[in-house]
């Protein structure tokens, strides 16, 4: 007889088997929620261009595609959640009328930031500006502080959430830039569904970047530009 | 049949009174229960009113909090012997307000589990994250204070220490205000008059509180106040109600000068539905022209608690009014258009309280009122006057 101990040996096997298969997802998951291993940079402007002239009264698609993203109802009741909107102005003086769609408009410096208590609202390298869900105690200051009506406070439970867009109940939450889908190269999910590509979104610090190009040859503005919050989001033909 | 003799009423009293100020400060939590458990859907509050009627008495709580140390600072700071005499009692009152006030503003928040996360990040550039050190400074400078006052050995240190204390209670009220003053966008907000506004009155909202209290201790002590010491106290009221009906003049007529915010100043004072009946009615009329009448009304005597009360109310009237009105004001996003959204652009946001928010205010209330009842019971902050009180 050999002495070989044969039972002893395939425990040993099953069990390292087991122990691999028990650990790889736990590893996996963990590369996959770090992402990318490197900053992002400092030298990249996100931002974008909206051309009011394309932007269609009472189309909706941004609006539909940023909440189908980002995992928002849809709903518009006085305490949902809406990171983009359609608005229609008129010109007292002229009744010119104008549809945009109104989102974070992701300033250089942003109010929201500034009044922060937690540092929860932040800027990333890139001009993103997000607010770290974590960190967020629900104070609303930015929401006081924010020119542009452009966050919502989650006032109620969630469920069916989107997995790449945590939100949280009693959290601060707006506009991200589709900041997922920028790191995996994308562009934002309102920029995509536009038909009539009245969104352009690029990189306001590369001089060949569409975007760059375009804002130099045609006029365009920031909404309240007397703040001088120097936005990331410009309009044309407002 | 029964002869209870009135200390043992007294102390009968005193636990009833404590049990009433303990179920409103049970309700308060229930209703915090409430907010955390569905969110704050269940308030009235939502994503144009962002704060709402729990701001209105946390703001009043924090900002009388401040005002009512003035009775102190007179005493310590400015030698006046009736309000030295007065300074230990105002300064407990003080500390109950601002604990109240705060622990409303606290369990306000979407997420007062994390509480632990405001005090360990601290963003220089909010007002938030400065209040969270200048309200914690004031708690332990009171408690120095009460301690030079209390402790015949610390007796040298009162002068400093009610100076340090006068001092503080300036930069927190400023605090209190720059919340508002340093928001640039809103038509409301974002004036440099508001943190003196504040501190205006938190002088006369602190001074009426201190009154209050004043009255029902002395009562409850079956003590009678000299009536000389009313008349001075009252007339000071006076002055800061007057004082603050200026600022709140100023603060609006500089509004009503530039174009850009006279539409706002119409929706405030004449057109605003709710806000308007408060302003004039609840704000100017109950809680600034009826307390002057009665203060300087020739020949009245005991009317000061009516006033202070009025003052009170009147506080509340204007605090709704600047808050929920100032936010329920649309945000002018687009100077020179009119504006339309499914968010509440261009339209003027509505607002009803909800009974939570309604408990969570008076917890806030209660808390303050547990505070005072039971440091007045256990410690002696009751006035000590000379029977000479002219200086």
């Amino acid at each position: 007889m050999s002495d070989i101990d044969l039972p002893r040996r395939s425990f040993f096997k099953t069990s390292i088997g087991a122990a691999a298969i028990a650990i790889a997802p736990g590893i996996l998951l963990f590369d996959m929620a770090h992402g990318k291993s490197q900053p992002v940079s400092g030298k990249v402007r996100w931002g974008m261009l909206i051309d009011t002239a394309q932007c269609q009264d009472g189309c909706n698609d941004c609006v539909t595609a940023c909440n189908k993203e980002n995992g928002l109802s849809g709903s518009t009741g006085p305490t949902d959640s809406q990171w983009i909107r359609k608005v229609e102005i008129k010109s007292i003086s002229t009744g010119r009328k104008v549809s945009l769609p109104m989102m974070c408009q992701h300033c250089e410096h942003p109010p929201c930031v500034d009044v922060c208590p937690t540092n929860a609202s932040f800027k990333r390298a890139d001009g993103i500006v997000l607010v770290d869900r974590h960190r967020c105690i629900g104070c609303r200051y930015c929401m006081m502080a924010c020119p542009y009506k452009a966050r919502s406070f989650v006032h109620e439970p969630l469920s069916d959430q989107n997995p790449d867009v945590p939100r949280g109940k009693g959290t601060v939450e707006s506009c991200t830039l589709c900041v997922h889908r920028i790191d995996k190269g994308q562009q934002p999910a309102c920029v995509e569904s536009c038909s009539n590509k009245a969104i352009l979104f690029g990189d306001l610090n590369d001089p060949n970047s569409e975007i760059a190009q375009k804002i130099r040859a045609v006029a365009t503005v920031e909404v309240r530009a007397n703040l001088r919050l120097n936005t990331g989001v410009r309009y044309q033909g407002l | 049949m029964s002869a209870h003799s009135p200390m043992y009423l007294k102390n009968v009293l005193y636990y009833v009174l404590l049990a009433a100020g303990g179920l409103v400060a049970l309700a308060g939590m229930f209703a915090v229960y409430q907010m955390e458990h569905h969110g704050h859907v269940i308030t009235g509050m939502n994503n144009q009113i962002v704060w709402g009627l729990p701001h209105v008495f946390a703001i009043f709580l924090i900002v009388a909090a401040s005002g009512v140390l003035n009775v102190a600072s007179i005493g310590s700071v400015f030698g006046k012997a009736i309000y030295k005499a007065r300074a230990p009692m105002a300064s407990l009152l003080s500390i109950a307000m601002l604990a109240g006030g705060l622990m409303v503003l606290m369990l306000d928040l979407g997420r007062p589990d994390r509480v632990i996360v405001a005090a360990t990040n601290i963003n220089l550039t909010s007002m938030f994250a400065w209040n969270v050190v200048l309200y914690s400074g004031m708690f332990a400078l009171i408690v120095i204070y009460l301690w030079t006052m209390m402790e015949r050995r610390m007796n040298p240190w009162n002068k400093p220490a009610g100076i340090a204390v006068f001092a503080w209670r300036f930069i927190l009220t400023t605090g209190t205000g720059l919340i508002f003053a340093f928001l640039t966008a809103r038509q409301a907000y974002g004036s440099a008059l508001i943190p003196p506004l504040f501190i205006v009155l938190s002088f006369a909202w602190g001074l009426a509180v201190f009154h209050l209290v004043q009255a029902v201790t002395y009562a409850w002590n079956d003590r009678v106040l000299d009536q000389a010491i009313m008349e001075r106290t009252k007339r000071l009221l006076g002055i800061f109600v007057i004082g603050s009906l200026y600022l709140i003049a100023v603060y609006h007529l500089t509004n009503l000068y530039f174009a850009q915010q006279i539409d706002f100043e119409r929706f405030i004072l004449r057109d605003g539905g709710i806000y308007p009946t408060l302003f004039w009615g609840g704000y100017i009329l109950l809680g600034n022209i009826l307390p002057l009448v009665l203060i300087y009304w020739p020949g009245r005597k005991s009317n000061c608690m009516s006033a202070s009360i009025l003052v009170i109310l009147g506080a509340f009237a204007l605090l709704y009014v600047f808050i929920i009105g100032g936010q329920a004001y649309p945000l002018e996003i687009f100077p020179g258009y009119v504006a339309s959204s499914s968010f509440g652009d261009g339209q003027i946001a509505s607002y009803s309280p909800s009974v939570y928010e309604l408990l969570l205010g008076f917890g806030g209330l209660a808390v303050a009122f547990i505070l005072t009842t039971v440091g007045v019971r256990v410690i002696n902050f009751m006035p000590q006057d000379k029977s000479q009180t002219a200086e």
